[in-house]
């Protein structure tokens, strides 16, 4: 098997899994065994690409129609950016899966979640693999279709009143990034990510503005910056709970993801003073939320919003250093999110509600959860060894380069109210007396999977934080590959077949 | 691109935004429905101009065929969309008797406590006859005792 055709395969395996699981349906443990692997082996594929792009350089793959006049081609493309976001993404994909499968009541998950979350996996991955404008569009739709019914799974009154805001918001984005793409082609005659930079730089400044803040305002949305983030804490907390922790983890860095690519790549180093404030006011606005909240999953959701402004920040700010602590803040964000909601998980299946008021004592009942609550808690805000802290202090640093004074206060602040409402939090749910009066003890062991998927993801957050150096390293190179044409950068062109 | 397209697409697009803003959801997909038919009239136009045969072996320039692509993509993503939303508004029907996309729960929560909050605290009525007051402050949290 040559290194190119791992790139379709990320797709492939998937989407022809989904399809298998449905002929599973009325097998529920072939149907669970079955997604596992597919899970698995996607993971273990995405980490043969990471491994082989970075000893060899990206790798692209090109399918063409031959004998037609018009070139009609596939175009694949893993850089080391992409492929880092690909190994965490999966991984947490596999995680929650392992999770979602432990949940009590084993009827709870309808027939029809793994197969939709397969589906996501392969849009997630789609959307990172991609070359092209219109790919892109396709794989956001992909993972977006598959969303909607995670989201609304169970389709009772609380998931239909929020899933409805979600489904509306993100049809609304997907006709503005398609509005976007079309215009993109009509300027500029084509959508590959290698022929586009070139193109666009040949345009008239003001066409080059409008299409930056087209695909902008289309990316915003899915990444929920500052003005369009309105439907995500609403959203989230209702759909059921490892569908939450995947959701928080992944869907809005996809987001900022397509941001990065497409800022780095077509539109390098403009807009900045317009991203600095969306950036700003995402971090303010999304944490001052979350302390208004008094629900564990409403106060992480807002907190989502308000992490999203320092990847903006690192974008805004440009350059490698900004870049590369972005990188890295993205890489540890997604587990550490994800892990937040996967806690919570627990505690809801534990006592039913994630209600401050209505929940306390877990630390009593069980030292170990509250031990995995407090690392991630603490990595989010920032707290020096764990990873939060190393991102945020390359993003701050490359801001205090730059001279930008009041947006690095902003951030300062941003971290401090998050650790004041992380110990919201702390006090609401895992001190004081225990409530409900429940005497049992050792909650971890009477959610074994739930635990141990919990377990994996914030060892996982741990391990960043461990092996900070080579992986800041990987990501400074990551970095580097963002500002480089395709050609230069020594891409392995093949064909899959 | 004529002034006819570039007119209809205009049209198609202020009716969809204005449906869009409406509370009923079947009017929401009505109007999300027809934004989606303006973009991909946006994406035809973008092919350059009508006359060029779509097939190989015709005479002449040969119409580019990625727009058309572009079209019918997202009209198979939009049919599904909308079966989708449909079936949302369905089910909403079937829960609540109507179609109607209803405020965040926590929302009106939060709103209705700092409305009351004001109401207990200020001593003249009139002067806070806005619905929101934004003292989210006042709201009772248990957590912290």
């Amino acid at each position: 098997m040559t290194s190119e055709a791992i790139l379709p395969l990320l797709i492939l395996i998937p989407l022809f899994g989904a399809g298998a699981s449905l002929l599973f349906a009325r097998l529920r443990t072939a149907q669970t065994m079955l997604t596992f692997t597919i899970a698995i082996g996607t993971t273990i594929l995405s980490i043969a690409l990471l491994l082989k792009v970075d000893a060899d350089g990206p790798i692209r793959a090109v399918t063409s129609v031959p004998e037609a006049p018009i070139g009609v081609t596939l175009d694949l493309y893993a850089d080391r950016f992409a492929s880092l976001m690909l190994v965490i993404a999966t991984l947490m994909l596999s995680a929650v899966l392992l999770y979602s499968a432990g949940q009590r009541a084993a009827g709870e998950l309808s027939i029809w979640y793994q197969p939709a979350y397969l589906v996501m996996m392969a849009g997630v991955s789609a959307a990172f693999v991609t070359a092209d404008l219109f790919n892109l569009f396709v794989a956001v739709e992909l993972l977006l279709l598959s969303s909607y019914v995670l989201i609304m799974l169970e389709g009772n009154d609380e998931q239909i009143r929020s899933g409805t805001t979600y489904v509306v918001l993100n049809v609304l984005e997907s006709t503005l990034l398609l509005m976007a793409v079309t215009l993109v082609f009509a300027a500029t005659g084509t959508l590959s990510f290698f022929a586009l930079p070139a193109a666009i730089a040949e345009l008239p400044s003001g066409v080059q503005t409008g299409l930056n803040l087209l695909l902008l305002a289309a990316f915003g949305l899915k990444a929920a910056i500052f003005p369009l983030f309105s439907w995500l804490p609403d959203s989230y907390p209702a759909a059921p709970g490892p569908v939450t922790a995947v959701f928080a983890g992944l869907l809005t860095k996809i987001g900022v993801y397509a941001l990065i690519r497409t800022q780095t790549l077509l539109f390098p180093d403009t807009n900045r003073t317009l991203l600095m404030w969306i950036a700003g006011l995402t971090m303010i606005i999304g944490v001052l939320g979350a302390i208004a909240q008094s629900d564990m999953k409403r106060i992480l959701s807002f907190h989502i919003v308000s992490q999203i402004g320092y990847m903006i920040m690192g974008l805004a700010l440009g350059g490698v250093a900004a870049l590369t602590a972005t990188i890295f803040f993205v890489l540890h964000q997604i587990p550490i999110k994800t892990s937040l909601f996967l806690v919570e998980g627990i505690v809801e299946a534990e006592t039913g509600t994630s209600r401050l008021d209505r929940v306390g004592g877990m630390a009593r009942r069980s030292g170990p959860l509250a031990l995995m609550f407090m690392l991630s808690a603490m990595s989010l805000a920032g707290i020096p060894p764990l990873s939060g802290f190393i991102g945020k202090v390359g993003i701050v640093t490359a801001g205090l380069d730059q001279h930008e004074w009041v947006l690095v206060a902003v951030a300062l602040l941003g971290s401090l109210f998050t650790l004041v409402s992380m110990l919201k939090i702390w006090s609401g749910l895992f001190w004081g007396d225990i409530v409900p009066a429940d005497p049992r003890k050792g909650i971890l062991r009477h959610h074994r999977r739930m635990s141990a998927a919990t377990v994996g993801v914030v060892a996982i957050g741990v391990a960043i934080a461990l092996a900070a150096g080579p992986l800041y390293d990987f990501a400074e190179r990551a970095a580097e590959g963002l500002y480089l044409p395709a050609e230069a950068s020594g891409a392995v062109v093949g064909d899959p077949k | 691109m004529s002034w006819a397209l570039a007119a209809l697409i205009g049209l198609q697009g202020a009716a969809g935004t204005y449906l869009l803003l409406h509370r009923s959801l079947t009017r929401i997909i009505l109007g999300l429905g027809l934004l989606a038919n303006a973009v991909n009239l946006i994406a035809l136009t973008a092919g350059g101009s009508p006359g060029s045969p779509p097939i190989i072996g015709e005479d002449g320039q040969m119409a580019d065929p990625l727009p058309q692509a572009l079209v019918l993509t997202a009209i198979v993503i939009g049919f599904g969309v909308t079966a989708f939303l449909l079936a949302t508004a369905l089910r909403s029907w079937t829960i609540d008797g109507n179609d109607d996309v209803e405020d965040d729960i926590e929302d009106v929560r939060l709103a209705r406590a700092a409305l009351e909050s004001d109401r207990s605290s200020g001593p003249d009525p009139t002067t806070s006859d806005s619905e929101f007051t934004g003292e989210v402050d006042e709201v009772p949290e248990a957590g912290e005792s």
